[in-house]
């Protein structure tokens, strides 16, 4: 099998030829430019980590590319975005079940500087995620980017998906108002619903028969912990399965036949 | 027909020829040795994982906390024909989120209200969670037409708490009530199923318990000591 050429590198990363009769950079501009070079060579010296980087990067996308590929890439935003300011919000964050969750929320959005916006961003990127998480999913339906070799990394989208939602639950109790309990007590009572295993999993939920002060911590470390562990880590699997099984065309493409292989073949 | 080309190999390393092979062994060092460090791995890793899963689901799934009884007041401040409201404690510690309402009245005569054999322990009171039996929202009591209503999703239950519209699927949990010092008190919960029979390991809402119901949700491994 003859092996495929690597993939090719833009133009603006492909070394310039120096001017002729010249050995060293001779600008600022140019020595920073070396410096930079050869500070990234000793990394890459030590690692190879470039091979990897270019074929993440420096992938061939089919004919028809668009916007609405880009779905996938605003969901992994969307859960930056969130993942940065959970952080922030976690340094005033007390799960205290009895009153001091409420307190810490109701201070970090009445009286930290930017507190409201921080927390805004949290809570409306939540909405913002799900929504785009579905819209990706959408997308892959129906362009058919679910079929074969793909079907994996749809199953690992739906596991993305599933996750998504156990942390749009559990971070809804967190501030502990009115709503946040009650919608809590629903969604409890609704995983109990489930046969058999029902019972033994909204016990698991609350931390033991009645909504406890337990309840909160278990669902803090829940929504900070756990399921942000699991979906990055999924969520590098899906970009490994992208990477290395490429992008699908839109399928409104036909494919293009050759007119010379037609001819040959016939 | 085809026969075997090469003449399968001998289990005995010895036969195998390999250097220091003992009498009689069949498992190479080489596997030995891949097989224990596969062995102690996984040991290892059982060694924390176990504990913490045990330590996540042990408690919330084995043990009952110590049933609390809240006194309510004196036996005759209590009503047969309609219920009171009391505020009672069911989970200690966690302020306000603890606390839940009941609506206790006395035993009524009327045995389609109140079947003769539905009361623990001959105790003649009656304490109905507010708990809807659909997801768990709050009921109240409107005794202008002596029904539980529930405000999320339109559960009503009759006077004695058994439902009568909307998706509910068994009666009004209650709780245990007994009489110290001339004080009702009214302690730990129990279900009961559509005919008032009572199960005195609780379950959640949703959970049927008529038919095959009791048998789909099994009650929790164990139940309150009284």
């Amino acid at each position: 099998m003859p092996k495929l050429p690597a993939p090719p590198l833009p133009d603006s990363l492909k070394p310039t030829p120096g001017r002729p009769g010249t050995t060293k950079p001779r600008t600022p501009l140019e020595q920073a430019k070396e410096a930079g070079i050869s500070a990234v060579d000793w990394v890459d010296e030590r690692t190879s980590l470039s091979g990897g980087l270019r074929w993440t990067m420096f992938r061939k996308v089919p004919k028809g590319t668009n916007w609405f590929y880009t779905l996938g890439s605003a969901s992994m935003f969307a859960f930056l975005s969130q993942a940065v300011t959970g952080v922030f919000l976690a340094m005033y964050y007390r799960p205290d079940a009895a009153g001091g969750a409420y307190e810490s929320v109701r201070y970090l959005t009445n009286e930290v500087f930017l507190g409201e916006f921080v927390r805004g961003m949290h809570r409306w990127g939540s909405t913002v995620m799900v929504i785009l998480v579905f819209l990706h999913m959408a997308r892959t339906f129906f362009f058919g980017a679910y079929k074969y070799p793909r079907e994996l990394n749809w199953i690992i989208g739906v596991v993305l998906l599933i996750l998504t939602m156990t942390m749009s639950f559990t971070g809804y109790l967190l501030p502990f108002d009115q709503r946040s309990y009650w919608a809590t007590i629903v969604g409890v009572n609704i995983n109990g619903t489930g046969p058999i295993v029902g019972p033994f999993l909204s016990d698991f939920l609350r931390g033991g028969a009645e909504f406890g002060a337990t309840t909160l911590s278990r669902f803090y470390a829940i929504h900070m912990l756990l399921v942000p562990g699991l979906l990055a880590a999924m969520m590098g699997f899906h970009l490994y399965l992208v990477a290395k099984l490429g992008t699908t065309a839109p399928p409104w493409l036909k494919a293009e036949v050759d007119d010379e292989l037609r001819t040959e073949r016939v | 027909m085809a026969t075997a080309r090469k003449t399968p190999k001998s289990k005995y390393t010895a036969d195998r020829k390999i250097p220091g092979a003992f009498e009689g062994e069949t498992v190479t060092r080489r596997r030995f040795m891949v097989g224990t460090v596969n062995v102690a791995g996984a040991v290892a890793v059982m060694g924390f994982t176990l504990p913490v899963l045990g330590f996540a689901m042990g408690t919330p799934l084995f043990e009952r906390p110590e049933p609390i009884w809240t006194p309510v007041g004196a036996p005759d401040e209590f009503p047969t024909d309609t219920y009171v409201p009391r505020v009672i404690t069911v989970v200690q510690g966690v302020g306000e989120i603890g606390k839940t309402t009941t609506y206790v009245r006395a035993r009524n005569d009327d045995p389609e209200i109140d079947p003769p054999d539905s009361f623990p322990d001959d105790v003649p009171f009656v304490a109905v969670s507010t708990r809807c039996m659909h997801l768990g929202c709050p009921v109240r009591f409107v005794d202008a037409a002596k029904r539980f209503i529930c405000p999320c999703h339109g559960g009503v239950y009759d006077f004695a708490g058994v439902p009568t519209g909307g998706p509910p699927v068994r009666p009004l949990d209650r709780f245990y009530t007994r009489i110290r010092n001339n004080q009702l008190e009214v302690g730990p919960r129990y279900s009961v199923n559509g005919e008032l029979n009572r199960f005195p390991s609780y379950r959640d809402p949703g959970q049927d318990l008529d038919g095959i119901g009791q048998y789909l949700y099994p009650g929790r491994f164990s139940t309150p000591q009284r």
